[in-house]
């Protein structure tokens, strides 16, 4: 049995760097990274089959439902080769498996020395999983590619092995052949992460370095920092200086997971574990960031550190108003484990108080959204998603604009927006809807290739803010959920942006406005002008709804006013009936916000707010 | 005109129809709901007795003298006997003292009465009636559920003239599904063309629970658009002032004189004996109703005599709301001083909008215009919510 007991196996921070193999895992969401993790956990024995469950190392229920995962995780696996019959350490780390976390995908990579290529064989290598594979091979990777699921019936091995060999450089024949499910193929596997990736090399006497790639806050231990190192070695009661901001910690604890967290003397050259310092917010203690010894502190930081930066913005609002303390404690809480999450108060005539937050894309965004909804139990409003422009008045003074409101008036030189490289993945028979979309997306064709003879790789730039506007739900529509997405930003590029702001009654409606390009003004201000007159009940005068780009009006809809409100019988037993109704009828009133003179239902700006990002795919489901 | 103490009107509910109308929400039962196999003379006989007790038992409570009205709805109260209809007055006569220009009124349906009987009814004390026209379209009526044939309205209303009855009144509905502009005019002109000295018009409601809104709700027909009803009423109120009928409610028209008083009682808040089941009465803010069904209500009048199902005690508040939105349903509206400032800036508006006559706002008056009578609910309401945010 190849299996090692865990007493017996070589023990963290004694280990040989030349026992241990890091690698991590590669794959799209749905192609079985879970339960291939699953599978290795309980053939090397460190789960038993009576505390075996799936996705073991899926943490958070919206990890587990949605099947993706959103924290990485690292656990160490014993292992004895089946080659030369030696014990190993196996650190498997789980990355993220979305394009939104790109950059702690960068930092796992980083931890690492090889990776696995997982890809299921009835579907083929998708768009995020080739973009990590690039990451994996610019960070020099050693690759294993496997193709998971050859257990289904469909599954198309030689045709998907054709693909990753084309694309690693290898021959077909050596792409492993697993399934996670029935576990066939998982031990070969071990055996060849023992064979194929190099150990970790490092110089245990010089000043510890470790890398931070992730960074979990935990409500009974404080912030749980994982690590890799790099050189030296760091043990209990070090104390521990994060090198970007240079602050001290106390260590408290060290270990590793296996898959529980088990402490440990220390860790050494080329192992992966997790530091408890006491800090109670993830912010300090960064993804990317460095760790060393405080006494022995090294003089050169590793390489990448970045500061997470928001790409996507959108003003969160809670239904209730009286739940916006509520809403600001949820996201304090949150902040401590969401080192990307920023956010600041924000108020808006229509919507009340909020918070205008920033989130690393429309998943982030999504997550975020849901665990303030599912954990503080809260009902809130989100505007459209809004990019960062950069907005250069007449004065030719630059602006850092998130939101619509915050665009300014009068004569504008210059408005920048972000732009992304982005990479699609589909069926060939797809590439003319493909095009057509990217297209109407402002998109420019950077470049096609065939991964093989019925699947390309579609290359454009387009602008971020075409994609955070339901382009995602489009392309899968449009594709029957075949076409896969990823996206890097490449900068900002000039763009003919103009604000368009909805008038109700010539009142500007602020949560209405919006950024869009020049041709796309018109259809935007006839769609909220048109929902809107659907969507507002009738008043006692006419009420004009426009759209209007500064003092230009580009679209009008009309209200008419109402002509009938009564009911015609008022006897006897009529009185209190009709009294009650009123009762009930001014507590409906109370919903309604005044936006000038006109009363909109709070209905109204939730209808008006989400029917935008509402996919056509849902659309179609509600005929 | 305030709240009288000595004064009491009385409603007498009559819960029997021969058969349930479509829209009809009322509390009305038909002899085979009931399942009642005794003939209608029986059963006139047998109720009046109960209606008879439950007056006695008012004279107890109330401390009212005077009876200035007294109007039999129903249901359809000419299915009882007119002696049986007479033994209620003369029970209320023995109790109270009706006043000189006491009113007592009936609600008719054409088909159920004769010159005989208009005769009788006079006989025991009736000086006004009320006949159901709704409409003077087969098409209309039959969507409405009435069995009565239109031409039996004319007939109904001339017998009743020439019996002696001096006010004589029609109620017509409008925006009935597939009712027409056309059709609807058609109907004002019939209504106006007969010796009328009152009329009442309302806008169909689809109550709950009707057959009717069981058909809209599955689509079988569709409701009219408010916009065109809004359109007949505006009709409706023009040819009926040409033709010398005044607004004096929101859905009451009249020749100068010939307003209902009882209805009136209910707008100025006056009290009001209900006397039958599901009846609801008013004395000094106190309400109550009494229980729905007739045969509970039967049980309870023979075992304990008190057929009150609930009752209610109007807060300050409550009066307040009821008082205005009961009064601006009346052409002199409501007295400007009445109110607090805010009240009437939410109300500046609707004068702006043309929907309070600026002629009477100026004089102190909050009064309703003729487009304005169609939005009376939102104004009331708008008057009476507290600030927005």
């Amino acid at each position: 049995m190849p299996a090692i007991e865990l007493s017996k196996a070589p023990q963290p921070s004694f280990t040989d760097p030349a026992q241990i193999r890091n690698f991590c895992i590669i794959a799209h969401i749905d192609h079985g990274k879970s339960t291939l993790a699953d599978r290795m956990l309980q053939i090397t024995e460190v789960v038993d089959s009576r505390n075996m469950r799936a996705q073991y190392l899926d943490r958070m229920d919206i990890e587990r439902e949605r099947g993706i995962t959103i924290k990485s995780q690292a656990v160490r696996l014993p292992w004895r080769s089946a080659y030369d019959n030696q014990e190993y350490i196996l650190n498997m780390i789980d990355t993220p498996g979305h394009v939104d976390f790109t950059y702690e995908v960068s930092r796992s990579l980083a931890a690492c020395e090889g990776a696995v290529l997982l890809v299921d064989c009835a579907q083929g290598i998708e768009a995020q999983t080739l973009a990590n594979l690039y990451l994996a091979m610019e960070n020099n990777l050693t690759i294993i590619p496997v193709l998971n699921k050859i257990d289904l019936p469909a599954a198309q091995p030689e045709k998907f092995a054709e693909e990753l060999a084309k694309l690693i450089g290898c021959q077909p024949e050596d792409c492993l052949r697993v399934s996670g499910k029935t576990g066939m193929g998982v031990e070969v596997l071990l055996n060849e992460i023992v064979k194929q990736i190099p150990h970790p090399v490092g110089d245990p006497a010089a000043p510890a370095r470790a890398l931070i790639f992730d960074s979990v806050y935990d409500s009974y231990r404080g912030v749980v920092t994982y690590v890799r190192v790099v050189d030296g070695h760091l043990s209990t009661r070090d104390q521990i200086q994060m090198m970007s901001t240079g602050v001290r910690h106390e260590m408290l604890e060290v270990g590793v997971i296996s898959p529980e967290p088990v402490p440990s003397k220390g860790l050494g050259v080329g192992e992966v574990g997790y530091l408890i310092t006491g800090v109670k917010d993830v912010r300090q203690s960064r993804v990317g960031d460095t760790v060393t010894n405080y006494h022995r502190p090294a003089t050169q930081q590793l390489s990448g550190y970045k500061d997470p930066r928001p790409m996507v913005y959108s003003g969160l609002f809670p239904l209730e108003g009286s739940d916006y303390p509520l809403l600001r404690e949820a996201l304090d809480k949150l902040q401590l484990n969401d080192a990307a999450l920023v956010y600041e108060p924000e108020s808006s005539a229509a919507l009340g108080f909020g918070f205008r937050c920033g989130f690393l894309g429309l998943l982030h965004m999504e997550i975020v959204r849901e665990r303030l909804e599912r954990e503080a139990g809260l009902s809130l409003i989100s505007t459209a998603p809004s990019v960062v422009y950069s907005v250069t008045d007449g004065d030719g003074k630059e602006l850092v604009v998130t939101n619509p409101s915050e665009f300014p008036e009068g004569k504008i030189m210059e408005v920048k927006e972000p732009i992304v490289r982005a990479t699609i993945l589909a069926p060939s028979e797809f590439i003319g809807t493909i095009m057509e979309l990217c297209q109407q997306r402002r998109g420019t064709l950077l470049g096609m290739d065939y991964l093989s003879e019925d699947r390309v790789e579609i290359r454009y730039t387009l602008p971020l803010a075409e994609i955070v506007f339901d382009f995602f739900d489009q392309l899968k529509s449009r594709t029957r959920g075949y076409a896969s997405l990823d996206y890097e930003p490449i900068g900002e590029e000039a763009g003919d942006l103009v604000k368009v702001d909805i008038l109700l009654q010539s009142e500007k409606v602020d949560a209405f406005s919006a950024i869009v390009h020049r041709d796309k003004a018109y259809a935007y201000g006839m769609s909220m002008t048109v929902k809107l007159r659907e969507l507002i009940p009738r008043q006692q005068f006419e009420v004009p709804i426009q759209a209007a780009i500064g003092g230009k009006i580009i679209a009008r809809e009309t209200i008419r006013a109402i002509r009938k409100d009564v009911l015609a019988k008022c006897y006897g037993g009529d009185i209190s009936r009709k009294r009650k109704l009123l009762e009930k009828q001014k507590e409906g009133k109370k919903r309604m916000k005044m936006v000038g003179r006109v009363e909109v239902p709070q209905e109204a700006f939730i209808a008006a707010l989400s029917t935008g990002e509402e996919s056509s795919d849902e659309k179609d489901k509600k005929k | 005109m305030e709240a009288r103490a000595d004064h009491l009107a009385f409603y007498i509910h009559i819960p029997y129809c021969v058969k349930r109308c479509g829209y009809c929400d009322f509390n009305t039962y038909t002899p085979a709901e009931l399942q009642i196999q005794s003939s209608l003379e029986v059963i006139s006989n047998d109720y009046i007795d109960l209606l008879i007790k439950e007056i006695t038992k008012s004279a107890e409570v109330s401390e009212s003298k005077f009876v200035p009205s007294i109007f039999f709805g129903g249901g359809t109260p000419t299915l009882m006997q007119p002696s049986d209809l007479g033994r209620v007055i003369s029970a209320i006569r023995s109790h109270y003292t009706l006043t000189d220009d006491c009113e007592i009124t009936i609600e008719a349906n054409p088909d159920t009465v004769s010159p005989a009987m208009l005769s009788q009814l006079l006989e025991v004390g009736f000086n006004r009636i009320s006949f159901g026209m709704q409409s003077a379209l087969p098409h209309v009526l039959a969507v409405l559920d009435r069995t009565h044939n239109p031409e039996n309205v004319e007939k109904a209303v001339l017998a009743a003239r020439s019996a002696g009855f001096k006010e004589v009144s029609v109620d017509l509905i409008y925006g009935t599904p597939g009712e027409s502009m056309e059709d609807w005019e058609q109907t004002l002109d019939t209504a106006l063309a007969l010796p009328v000295t009152h009329i009442s018009a309302y806008a169909l409601i689809v109550e709950d629970g009707t057959k009717l809104a069981a058909r809209v709700k599955r689509g079988e027909i569709l409701m009219p658009d408010d916009d065109e009803t809004a359109d007949k009423y505006i009709l409706a109120d023009n040819k009926f002032r040409s033709a010398g009928l005044d607004w004096y409610e929101l859905s009451n028209w009249s020749k100068p004189g010939s307003e209902c008083k009882h209805n009136l009682f209910y707008w100025y808040g006056e009290n009001w004996w209900g006397a039958g089941p599901g009846a609801h009465s008013h004395i000094n803010g106190r309400r109550w109703w009494n229980v729905k069904h007739p045969g509970t209500y039967k049980e309870k009048i023979l075992s304990t005599g008190d057929p009150t199902q609930d009752s209610e005690i109007l807060s300050p508040i409550e009066r307040e709301e009821e008082r205005l939105l009961l009064n601006i349903r009346l052409p002199r509206g409501i007295q400007r001083a009445s109110l607090n400032a805010e009240q009437l800036a939410k109300l500046l508006p609707f004068v702006e909008s043309g929907h309070l006559s600026k002629e009477l706002w100026e004089a102190g008056q909050v009064s309703l215009t003729q487009n304005g009578r169609l939005l009376a609910d939102k104004i009331v309401r708008d008057a009476l919510t507290e600030s927005l945010l």
